[in-house]
């Protein structure tokens, strides 16, 4: 079943600080989605208020139609998975444990991991590849291996919709294009939803299909990567000149960005 | 998947939990053996086998075992209260003394101790009082749409001195009657009866259950409010009812027991070292271990010095802190 998401009017922001003041957005197609923008636009606040981390201070975020803060808290938990930006968990968990999570919402108050259970969670770790490092403490992986028992965390609740904040921020330049290869997998293989906030451009240019750009609280462009990722509205959004290509690499061709000159704000 | 089903440590678990539990049960016959007038094994199942009014019998049911199963029962509570704040609270600092509890206990014994003389038998009552008021003062002092770790951490911070500061007045203003006191506040168990089991028994019971039900809840909250709430979780409403439940676990331990330190903060780390920090295995080991713990740590503070008692408190503290800086000394160099 496919799943919408739609933000209805929202205003966000924390106490009376308010950070986006209004904006609407509806998400009803199984596509890679990236929110980009500058620092302090606004980007992991709308995540979070997609994700229910964050109530709105007006409008409503609806899941299928239904206000999500409405909505059963666990029976959200089966559809919608969250990655947050920094997550630590005690180090001597072991991926088992941290992946055993994932099944919670589907675990009344006393009842044990069944054998449905355990075949969630070992597809989880297969897709995410780190079958091997089973019981393998947390503290003992490298980062690229953490990231991904977290992701098998998410994997395991089965969601439809999966939502990452900076899935890349701590891995090396290997790791980071192993994990968003993998996203980008799952989205393929699964049919999953994937909204992320990302930075790195060229990630989010490569393997999505539509992105969202946020400046200073507003919905500033929102469309096919195409029409989005283009100079005039990176020199908008960021002050920055750049030169746009597309890259032919096996097989499949992409756009790229290289930005070369800081250029001031127009102001009109 | 039959592979992902079976867990290396489970081993290791058994092994601790069999452990904990004869370690338990020797603690107690040991706690009912020794004293001034030793018995045997024999005597003690003499007791409970054919209950005759002798002597024996006199000093075995009604002064050594009451005063084990306190014992027991406070290290159960305490250990429990200190396992649910600091997980709560994400902070290894945290201990019932934390949410107030130390410091409204404190002052409200002394202050029936010392205004008050006549009213005696009422100090365990006004202790649970005084433990529960300070906690509640620290709740909502803490409240913003749910209960605040940091801001609950410095509210409780801040009542503790201020309660201190009535106690400390209470010393000055009052120094001929300070010597009652001295020894409810460094926490033990002399004299202490089946009236004082039947006080902290229900909230044992209470905090049993409530440990059953919440480790979930209480692992979930270790990964972050974030992903806690992305799993599901009511973050506000669980840590809500966990901190609740320590405050009445550790209100119900001051109260039989006075300030009784060290348990509450060092027996969840210990336990932590001994089975990881899943709280499913974390808390029954840290139960069984601050019962054992206390029951033997006070059977040796009354038999030592004998016929001086020494303070189970002021034990525990020199033996404990010492063995808990080396373990952690220990820990580090893994």
């Amino acid at each position: 079943m496919n799943h919408t998401i739609e933000a209805q009017s929202i205003t966000l922001g924390y106490g009376s600080k308010v950070i986006i003041p209004k904006m609407d957005i509806v998400i009803d197609k199984p596509e890679i989605i990236s929110i980009i923008g500058p620092n302090g636009s606004g980007k992991s606040t709308l995540l979070k208020a997609l994700s229910r981390l964050l109530i709105p201070l007006s409008g409503c975020v609806l899941l299928d139609g239904r206000d999500i803060h409405t909505l059963p808290p666990r029976e959200v938990a089966k559809i919608m998975a969250i990655l947050p930006q920094t997550v630590h968990a005690p180090g001597d968990m072991t991926v088992y444990d941290l992946v055993a999570y994932g099944r919670m919402p589907y675990k009344k108050m006393f009842e044990k991991l069944d054998s449905d259970d355990q075949e969630c969670m070992a597809a989880a770790l297969k897709a995410t590849g780190i079958r091997q490092m089973l019981h393998r403490r947390l503290d003992s992986l490298s980062g690229g291996e953490r990231q991904r028992a977290w992701l098998a965390m998410a994997l395991a609740q089965e969601p439809r919709l999966l939502l990452l904040d900076e899935p890349t921020t701590y891995l090396d330049i290997h790791h980071q294009l192993e994990l968003m290869k993998l996203v980008c997998k799952l989205h393929q293989d699964m049919q999953i939803t994937v909204i992320m906030v990302l930075h790195d451009l060229n990630h989010a240019a490569r393997f999505s299909q539509r992105m969202i750009a946020v400046k200073d609280g507003l919905l500033f462009a929102d469309g096919p990567v195409e029409e989005v990722f283009t100079v005039e509205n990176l020199r908008a959004l960021y002050g920055v000149e750049t030169t746009i290509m597309t890259i032919e690499q096996g097989g499949s061709s992409h756009l790229v960005c290289f930005p070369h000159d800081s250029c001031l704000k127009q102001k009109a | 998947m039959r592979e992902v089903a079976i867990d290396p440590r489970g081993t290791w678990r058994t092994g601790i939990s069999i452990t904990g539990l004869v370690a338990l049960v020797a603690a107690l016959l040991w706690g009912i053996r020794v004293g001034a007038v030793p018995f045997s094994a024999y005597d003690i199942w003499n007791v409970f086998i054919a209950p005759a009014s002798n002597e024996a019998y006199q000093i075995i049911y009604n002064i050594r075992v009451p005063r084990v199963l306190v014992g027991a029962l406070t290290g159960i509570n305490l250990a429990l209260a200190g396992c649910i704040l600091q997980g709560v609270l994400r902070n290894p600092l945290a201990d019932p003394g934390i949410i107030g509890v130390s410091a409204g206990a404190g002052l409200a014994a002394m202050s029936v101790m010392i205004l008050w003389p006549g009213l005696m038998a009422l100090v365990p009552a006004a202790a649970f009082i005084g433990a529960l008021l300070a906690a509640g003062i620290v709740f909502l002092l803490s409240w913003d749409r749910g209960i605040q770790p940091l801001r609950l951490i410095l509210a409780g911070v801040a009542l503790a001195a201020f309660f201190g500061g009535g106690m400390s007045a209470l010393m000055v203003f009052h120094s001929d009657k300070v010597q009652g006191t001295v020894n409810w506040m460094a926490g033990g168990f002399q004299g202490r009866s089946w009236n004082h089991v039947q006080m902290i028994l229900p909230y044992s019971l209470i905090g049993v259950l409530g440990a059953m039900l919440s480790y979930r809840y209480l692992n979930a909250l270790q990964l972050g409010d974030e992903v806690a709430k992305g799993l599901g979780i009511r973050v506000e409403k669980a840590r809500f009812f966990l901190v609740v439940l320590a405050a009445l676990l550790a209100a119900s331990a001051v109260s039989v027991a006075g300030l009784l330190g060290f348990v509450g903060l060092i027996i969840p780390h210990i336990a932590r070292m001994l089975v990881g920090s899943d709280f499913e295995y974390l808390m029954p080991c840290a139960a069984v271990l601050g019962a054992t713990i206390v029951v033997a740590a006070d059977t040796v503070a009354r038999t030592i010095f004998s016929p001086v008692e020494v303070p189970v408190g002021i034990f525990m503290a020199f033996l404990g802190a010492p063995f808990f800086i080396y373990l952690l000394r220990k820990g580090m160099q893994r």
